[in-house]
């Protein structure tokens, strides 16, 4: 074991962070709502150093033959070189894709987005939803910063005008927001030496045996896990994750309807 | 209370049919062979052998590489070869189940490769996959703290169903794999989507660990069906 977790390890026995917070204290988060006005809804969200923007484009396309009268969602991430040395350029690896679909599933699963609502003529034209989150600076747990700015960017958004006749989207915002039922957060936990820690800082991530991310939403329901890192865990401390989860889940809603 | 009648007639806390063979392929150093109803899965196992290229190489451990393959033909449409993004997550899940039980720290500067590919899917084929590769590593002799086996499990109608299989996957509430150690009840790969109370998950999780346990005496008898007959040298 190395110096800095073993460190971290006799701070945690103690119930203390090299941060100084407690084990179940996320970061101060700070939001702010909008700072690009190309984009239909966007986001700018703070995790103590780790910083990330979301940005949602609506485009019109043909529904998928299944659902025909559903509309699209996706929502989608990188591990942009911008924020951090680690991370480089190129077709994006296991890491990338993995925080790219815990992120997709969170939202999805939630089914926050009625898919329903964004069809315009069944079989032919649907809206779909693209929220992009760009990563500006990696301190740990983007997981969380991405999540919730993703949520938070569709909090925002506003529909565009679509011109039937001329069959193109005329980039225009309307007053009437898009669709969303519900807002789901993910909360992310460091596992290290069998104890769980909310919002794992960088140092935190590079000395804990793994994680589990629980997304859970407005009443409270869990709608997506998912645990990275080569550990294993007990059931106590899967069901002491989906109790802290909903709890925080709950505070960070809040933080965020207060931003809007 | 109404008990809800599943497609194909199993009980709530019944898996599909279940086959495991191991010691399938003729060149690989371990391998199984695993049929969950009509998802087939079938693992390879080299290893541990040395890692090229060598900045790859881990001087305190081994690494455990997976790779996770659907068959083109496995499904009713094609699965286009190649890795995919949904492909790269589930090798790298089914890597960090595995890892767990692994005592990698014994052959520094190795890699052991596991190759998993599907070769029928209907439902439930990572957690197939983790079964099959599982056994294929204990078929290679490869030391280890306990058998990773693994299922799903979800919410129908209000009840609680374990194995859901391709029709049931479409109706179930949420879809909840995971991995586990049985002697060490541990997990070691939790997944879900869908949507459910934190009292529903908790006897979803509940309801996966007795599957385990199920397929566990299956994979024994599997390994013992070969070994017991070659015996250990």
């Amino acid at each position: 074991m190395n110096i800095q977790t073993s460190y971290i390890i006799s701070h945690l026995s103690k119930g203390m962070r090299l941060d100084g917070r407690k084990p179940d204290e996320h970061r101060k988060i700070e939001i702010e709502i909008n700072p690009i006005e190309q984009a239909e809804g966007s986001a700018r969200v703070k995790l103590g150093g780790t910083e990330v923007i979301a940005g949602v484009k609506l485009e019109v396309k043909e529904p998928f033959p299944d659902t025909p009268n559903e509309g699209v969602l996706m929502v989608n991430t990188e591990l942009s070189p911008v924020a951090s040395p680690e991370f480089e350029l190129g077709p994006p690896r296991e890491t990338a894709i993995e925080l790219a679909r815990i992120v997709d599933r969170g939202i999805r699963e939630s089914h926050c987005i009625n898919t329903e609502k964004l069809c315009i003529k069944v079989g032919e034209k649907v809206w779909m939803v693209m929220v992009d989150v760009q990563p500006l600076s990696h301190e740990g747990n983007l997981i969380d910063a991405s999540g919730i700015a993703a949520i938070a960017a569709l909090m925002t958004a506003k529909m565009v005008k679509y011109d039937e006749a001329g069959d193109k989207v005329i980039y225009e915002k309307t007053d009437e927001s898009v669709p969303l039922d519900d807002i789901p957060v993910p909360v992310t936990f460091g596992i290290i030496d069998g104890k769980l820690i909310v919002d794992p800082t960088l140092e935190e991530e590079e000395s804990m045996d793994g994680r589990l991310t629980i997304t859970t939403n407005e009443a409270g329901d869990v709608c997506a896990m998912q645990k990275g890192g080569a550990c294993s865990l007990t059931f106590e401390l899967i069901e002491q994750a989906a109790e802290m989860s909903i709890k925080k889940g709950r505070e960070i809603r809040e933080l965020l309807r207060q931003s809007l | 209370m109404t008990t809800y009648k599943r497609n194909d007639g199993r009980k709530l806390d019944e898996t599909r049919p279940i086959k495991m063979k191991v010691g399938v392929l003729k060149h690989a150093d371990g391998s199984a062979l695993v049929s969950i109803g009509r998802t087939v899965a079938l693992a390879a196992v080299y290893g541990p052998r040395e890692l090229n290229p060598r900045h790859m190489q881990e001087s305190d451990r081994a690494i455990l590489q997976c790779n996770y393959t659907m068959a083109p033909f496995s499904t009713k449409e094609r699965v286009r070869p190649g890795p995919s993004r949904r492909s790269t997550e589930i090798s790298k899940v089914t890597r960090e189940a595995l890892e767990p039980a692994l005592f990698l720290k014994d052959f520094p500067k190795t890699t052991i490769d596991l190759y998993i590919v599907i070769l029928q899917a209907n439902a439930g084929t990572r957690t197939a996959g983790i079964n099959a590769a599982s056994l294929a590593l204990a078929d290679a002799g490869i030391q280890m703290r306990d058998l990773v086996t693994s299922i799903a499990a979800g919410k129908i109608e209000g009840h609680y169903v374990i194995d859901l299989n391709g029709e049931e996957e479409e109706l179930t509430d949420c879809d909840l794999p995971i991995a586990y150690m049985p002697r060490e009840k541990k997990f070691t790969l939790i997944q879900m989507d869908g949507k459910i109370t934190k009292e529903d998950m908790k006897n979803v999780i509940k309801l996966a660990v007795k599957g385990c346990e199920t397929l566990y005496e299956h994979q024994r008898e599997a390994l013992l069906e070969k070994w017991s007959k070659e015996g250990f040298e």
